[in-house]
């Protein structure tokens, strides 16, 4: 998988550099937006990783361009600038996912893990399967096996949302972000309970689990090996 | 008053511009004004003669018509006689050739015709003392009838014209004076409207060198400059509000960021001291780490409370669904309250709009039950929103320890945190977010006893905001969640 990391800070594009390459990433480095704009639409890349406050060219502007020279690339905005208007500003100019600095590297490398995944997802799906776990998005039902699970709305979202990123790490900021709709962080670690609660339902009582706590970065839901 | 200039000062304002130009419209009126009067004056005085002589020689032509041209030769023998006075009318009867008859002027006047039949034309005037003057007369002339004789009969009009300059000398003083008064004015109301903006920028002066505590005096009177005054003065509080309040935010920030800060500072120094050892170097960066993390959070927490504060997202402000927005956080809440064995019972109005922003709503909710569940070792919390009148009245209320009336009112400020309660995480922002959200959308929230008198009082917090009237429910701020993702 090849990545352009559009940051004018050396230091930061430094540590992405050397974090996306240790983890298997082949990683390409732009200083300024012009040239990231240059890089971006000549070289072939999977993925986009802009700051958002570059010189010469700001980064909305670059992917506004982007767009425009139906460049298709899935980006994450890197952004100081964290309030709701500015995400939705962000991802209104073409981003695809928003990331407020600092953040944690194990947050990053799980979106811009799911970013990829899902140009190649098939557009429409209506049918989930992880192992013998089962979801039915038409039907809106689950089923483990041949039993039937009953899951309350929220957890069936939560539960939709873990299995579409199957095999990848999601972190607790992203469910917050996608399941609820928050972009905050409560005090009391409320996702843990969520995915505890969902565990009981979907785990409890079978010889192998499918959602595993990730330490130090999130969940993930994945099969057998 | 100290000016400098005050004479170009004067003439540079608006305000003398505008009583410059008002003055020019006045005195172009008051010309106007006075002018008709004087035509109109002169014109009656010319008249009232004209209809005199009118009247004269239509008596002199009856005469004539009765009694010949003896008897009329008689009558203006008699009428003029004697001495002839200033405002002795003029007779004068002639030939068919203008050669006089009788009459008190030796001539057949030479003068100019004014219209058919008058004349006007000089005349001279002998003064007692022996001296002659030259006066204006005028006169209407008749052609008699039978005898081709010429009859005439005039006024000396020196009189009138004397009267006449009269009158336009006082209008003219007239004038004078009004433009005079009239600039005097100007300068007046001018000077009295300089020295109140000069009060405002006297006051707006010492405020930029540093004396927040200026106000503009108000004179009482409720005119547009105290209305202005009043304006600025309201401004220059809600400024000072602010720089307290931010000055209140920097101390506390200094104080409270810096304690963490330190103290993470202390254990990588500590850790460099000792024996390089990987493990051990790996613990520390977690330990790091996560502390980091927590400073992040505050510091979070305070943006969002002065992003909050400072109501710079009041026109991203969108009527939404309050009572949706409590269900969803409760429903977030209920696996955490499950776990810690408490019962959380929502009892939420249908229907609830208010104006506000949901993100910060949804948080400002959060955080209440968040508190609740942390400080309630046993028993309910609840979540009621109710509609009272035109406000909606969001309740949680908790089986738990409470808050004595005392500090009711401080645990609103920054990073205040109870005794007893520094041992639980949390960060001492949680309800100075509720407080700034409460009052960024026209709301207040407030403490009380949950059950007042019991050992274990409870604590029940009301967020109070002002409901909007059911109009179109426009579409949410942010996109929806996209799962597809």
């Amino acid at each position: 998988m090849k990545i352009l990391v559009i940051e004018d800070d050396r230091e930061a594009a430094a540590y992405l550099v050397k974090g996306l390459g240790e983890s298997g990433y082949v990683v390409d480095h732009a200083p300024d937006g012009r040239e990231g704009l240059f890089l971006a639409t000549s070289g072939s890349y999977d993925g986009l990783i802009v700051d958002r406050m570059l010189p010469g060219m700001d980064g909305l502007s670059v992917i506004g361009a982007l767009r425009a020279a139906d460049v298709h690339t899935p980006v994450l905005i890197l952004s100081a600038l964290g309030a709701v208007d500015d995400r939705v500003k962000g991802l209104r100019a073409g981003g695809d996912d928003y990331l407020v600095k600092p953040f944690a590297f194990s947050e990053l490398l799980a979106r811009l893990e799911a970013l990829l995944r899902r140009g190649a997802a098939p557009a429409v799906q209506t049918r989930l399967r992880v192992d013998d776990l089962e979801m039915d998005l038409l039907a809106r039902t689950v089923k483990r096996g041949t039993q039937v699970i009953e899951l309350l709305p929220r957890e069936f979202r939560l539960l939709e949302y873990l299995m579409r990123h199957a095999g990848q790490v999601v972190t607790r900021t992203m469910l917050l972000e996608r399941v609820w709709d928050y972009h905050f962080d409560p005090q009391t670690n409320v996702i843990d309970v969520h995915i505890s609660r969902l565990r009981q339902k979907i785990d409890k009582g079978y010889p192998h689990a499918l959602l595993h706590t990730v330490r130090g970065a999130g969940y993930s839901v994945r099969g057998r090996e | 008053m100290p000016m400098q200039r005050p004479l170009v000062r004067l003439l540079r304002t608006n305000a003398f511009r505008l009583a410059a130009l008002y003055l020019a419209l006045f005195a172009t009126s008051v010309l106007a004004l006075l002018a008709f009067i004087y035509f109109s004056t002169a014109d009656f005085v010319e008249r009232q003669t004209e209809a005199t002589l009118d009247a004269e020689i239509t008596g002199l032509r009856e005469q004539y018509q009765q009694r010949g041209i003896d008897g009329l030769r008689k009558i203006i023998i008699e009428r003029s006689v004697g001495e002839r006075r200033t405002d002795a009318p003029l007779y004068l009867l002639a030939d068919g050739n203008y050669q006089p008859i009788v009459g008190n002027l030796t001539l057949w006047p030479v003068g100019k015709p004014l219209k058919p039949g008058w004349i006007s034309f000089p005349v001279e005037v002998r003064h007692r003392n022996g001296a002659t003057e030259l006066h204006q007369a005028l006169a209407e002339t008749i052609e008699l009838p039978d005898d081709g004789d010429h009859l005439l009969v005039g006024r000396d009009t020196s009189d009138a014209n004397i009267f006449r300059t009269r009158i336009l000398e006082t209008l003219a003083w007239a004038t004078v004076l009004t433009l005079m008064l009239g600039v005097l004015g100007g300068l007046f109301l001018t000077r009295n409207m300089l020295r109140r903006v000069d009060v405002v920028n006297r006051t707006s002066e010492r405020i930029i060198h540093g004396d927040m505590s200026q106000r503009v005096p108000l004179t009482g009177s409720g005119d547009e400059f105290d209305q202005l005054a009043t304006n600025l003065n309201a401004m220059l509080d809600q400024i000072e509000r602010l720089m307290a309040g931010m000055r209140q935010v920097t101390d506390n920030i200094a104080h409270d960021l810096r304690t963490p800060l330190a103290r993470l500072r202390a254990r990588l120094e500590v850790t460099l001291l000792e024996k390089p050892d990987a493990q051990r170097y790996g613990e520390a960066l977690r330990q790091t780490i996560a502390e980091a993390d927590t400073l992040l959070g505050t510091f979070n927490a305070l943006l969002s409370i002065a992003e909050a504060e400072a109501g710079s997202r009041r026109e991203a402000l969108a009527v939404v669904r309050l009572d949706e927005i409590a269900r969803s956080v409760s429903e977030l809440y209920e696996p955490v309250a499950d776990e810690k064995g408490l019962t959380l019972a929502a009892i939420i109005d249908d229907g609830l709009l208010v104006r506000g922003d949901r993100h910060l709503l949804s948080q400002a909710i959060a955080n209440l039950l968040d508190n609740a569940l942390k400080y309630t070792p046993s028993g309910s919390v609840s979540l009621t929103v109710r509609a009272e009148g035109e406000w909606a009245r969001v309740a949680v209320a908790d089986t738990g320890p409470g808050v004595p009336p005392e500090q009711r009112e401080t645990v609103f400020d920054r990073f205040v945190r109870l005794e007893g309660s520094r041992s639980t995480p949390g960060n001492g922002l949680g309800l100075s977010l509720v407080r700034a959200v409460a009052r960024m959308q026209g709301g207040s929230v407030r403490l009380e006893a949950n059950r007042p008198g019991t050992e274990n009082p409870g604590l029940r917090v009301i967020l109070t905001l002002p409901l909007t009237a059911p109009v179109a429910v426009p579409p949410a701020l942010a996109p929806e969640p996209a799962l597809g993702m």
